[in-house]
């Protein structure tokens, strides 16, 4: 165990750094001179050119990535190209904030997600479970903009029981914070609760298949009894690691959501980024996205290793 | 799976004694479909047998959307990009069914066109990402030793970017042009396609027929495209299916950043997105094509799902 989890961690690492050429080749892959379209057509060639040093766009790519990655590594993060100021403090920052919108969308969408997917599951094939599976289907794939767009109509401005925007001071201390936070994260909780009600129900539908509980029930254990000790302990097991492989999906609703709503997370930051042409700002968000979500599915492997026993670690 | 007769490519497997040859080619490719322990789950008979109302309405809303496509541009009654300034953000009306934009454009119009517009994008993406990763992955579970560890390295290092991401940050790179929203997505799920493929071609690697067939000398080409082919098509519509879903979730997602096509295409994500300062004042503008991306992309989520339990129904758990 401790060898297979030295061999993934040191794997992780590096597809992180395999990751970064991506990154770093994807931000580079300007058709023409990279300085001059980043400053525009109007810029003076001295602009172009004092651009053109400041990047060390004048060395060869292979130093160029190195030295960026090794700085990356180092904790120099560069300055931004655009407003001038350390990039390193500005995406910590936003980090903060998307976390925090993160923590609150997985707090409502984990719980209600097992709820609705066990409740689904003992009620198979019921009306009950064809309306859970129905909504949790429809809910995977409403794109995050049509959710919150919705919910900005009703409760927002039909209702205004909470602000439609959510662009605050990103150093807005959470106490203030918070009813800005509650769209944006019902918003995100709505695709991946469906997601994770499905895989709750089909796990524990599989559970309540299982001989253990048939053995459970015909001794005559009390129903309640053999739903909380042998099916939703069993059952729920697989639900971890599913929540840890969901991170994909959540990055992508936090960027999407955070666009919505304007809120001041590190999505916001990166369509900012890309739309101002700022590649030091867009390479340092991207790394820091790729780093969470990396060692995300980390914890998602390990996680499903360490549950479910049948499951072959080495692949 | 083609119905003609069974004729080999290798003059030494016709008369191999090793193996009898399957009468016709169905019947072959037939009975190993049926050979799967895959797909023969327990519950096989049942859920078969089992009546889909959520599949049939997503096959359902999803031909709508074809026939959309095919005809909407031929009977959109004004041109998609047919700007009226004097006549903008009209509630809808008999004369424009769903209201005009902030341009006075037609949005009944341009949400009609736009249904031609998202299938063709994220149909060829998702095609372009099966037709690569179906290479990628038969060649890398069949050959497996250093290709395969290769491929499935660097498809590792694809997974490990979010495809959101990935995609915003190639496309503000290279421009957001319609041909390039169309390579990025296609590009982007090379790996998950690949790797379907590849865990279905490990699993039949050892089986009988992939055995005898190695037995009686074929070569590696006929033996992948032939015998192991045919059995991988099943997981692969499936996967193909959900690409699609994904992919115009994908689609309508850049679209709404403006970091897809660009205006003046009728993109529902990108008329969404433009329209979002008229919220208050002018519901309809975003109503209908945000209407139509969650039908489009909630259909094929249920007919991606259907398509599942039909062809994969040991596997219907695994979403």
């Amino acid at each position: 165990m401790t060898t297979y989890l030295v061999r993934r961690f040191a794997f992780i690492l590096l597809t992180i750094i395999a990751a970064s050429l991506v990154i770093f080749v994807a931000t580079r892959m300007m058709p023409g001179d990279v300085a001059r379209v980043m400053l525009g057509q109007f810029a003076t060639d001295q602009a172009v050119e004092n651009l053109r040093e400041e990047l060390g766009l004048n060395r060869p790519a292979h130093v160029q990535y190195l030295d960026w990655l090794i700085h990356f590594l180092t904790g120099d993060w560069g300055v931004s190209l655009v407003n001038r100021l350390e990039v390193r403090g500005m995406v910590l920052q936003r980090l903060g904030n998307s976390l925090k919108l993160a923590a609150l969308s997985l707090g409502i969408y984990v719980p209600l997600g097992i709820l609705l997917g066990v409740v689904a599951a003992l009620n198979r094939e019921g009306p009950v479970d064809q309306a859970i599976s129905g909504l949790s289907m429809a809910l995977v794939g409403l794109p995050e903009f049509v959710t919150g767009l919705v919910l900005i109509a009703f409760v927002a401005i039909s209702w205004r029981l909470l602000p439609a925007n959510s662009s605050i001071d990103p150093d807005t201390p959470l106490r203030e914070a918070f009813k800005y936070l509650i769209l944006p994260a019902i918003t995100v909780s709505l695709t991946s609760l469906g997601y994770i009600a499905r895989m709750t129900r089909a796990s524990t539908i599989n559970v309540l298949r299982a001989d253990y509980v048939r053995a459970a029930e015909l001794k005559g254990l009390p129903r309640r009894q053999v739903l909380l000790k042998h099916v939703l302990r069993n059952s729920l097991l697989p639900t971890v690691t599913v929540v840890a492989m969901g991170i994909g999906w959540l990055i992508g609703g936090l960027i999407v959501t955070e666009s919505v709503y304007g809120y001041p997370g590190l999505g916001r930051l990166l369509v900012y980024g890309i739309q101002r042409r700022d590649l030091i700002l867009v390479q340092a968000v991207s790394m820091v996205i790729v780093t969470i979500y990396s060692f995300s599915n980390l914890v998602a492997d390990i996680l499903y290793g360490v549950l479910n026993p049948r499951i072959r670690l080495a692949d | 799976m083609e119905p003609k007769e069974g004729r080999t490519h290798s003059k030494r497997g016709s008369s191999s004694p090793i193996v009898e040859r399957p009468a016709s080619r169905a019947t072959a490719v037939w009975s190993r479909l049926r050979n799967v322990p895959r797909t023969a789950g327990r519950n096989l008979p049942r859920l078969a047998g089992r009546r889909q109302p959520a599949a049939v309405m997503g096959f359902g809303i999803m031909l709508f959307f074809v026939v959309m496509a095919v005809v909407g541009p031929l009977v959109a009654p004004y041109g998609y990009a047919a700007q009226a300034i004097s006549n903008r953000l009209h509630a809808p009306s008999g004369q424009h069914w769903f209201g005009t934009d902030q341009y006075g454009r037609d949005i009944f119009s341009r949400v009609l066109v736009g249904s031609r517009h998202v299938l063709v994008v994220a149909g060829s993406g998702a095609l372009i990402a099966v037709l690569m990763g179906l290479t990628l992955g038969l060649v890398s579970g069949y050959f497996g030793g250093l290709l395969d560890e290769v491929i499935m390295r660097l498809m590792d290092v694809l997974l490990s970017i979010p495809p959101l991401l990935l995609a915003m940050v190639i496309l503000g790179t290279v421009g957001p042009s319609r041909a390039n929203v169309i390579l990025v997505v296609g590009f982007l799920y090379i790996p998950m396609v690949a790797r379907v493929v590849r865990s279905v071609v490990l699993d039949l690697k050892t089986r009988e027929f992939v055995e005898a067939a190695r037995l009686r000398g074929e070569r590696s080409h006929y033996i992948m495209f032939r015998e192991i082919l045919p059995s991988v098509l099943p997981p692969l519509a499936v996967e193909a299916s959900m690409r699609f879903s994904y992919a115009i979730f994908l689609v309508a997602s850049l679209g709404f950043l403006g970091l897809g096509v660009q205006p003046p295409t009728p993109d529902w994500g990108l008329m969404v997105g433009e329209a979002r300062t008229w919220f208050a004042q002018a519901p309809w503008v975003l109503l209908f094509p945000a209407g139509a991306v969650a039908l489009l992309v909630v259909g094929v989520g249920f007919a991606s799902d259907g398509l599942r339990r039909m062809l994969l129904p040991g596997g219907a758990s695994q979403l």
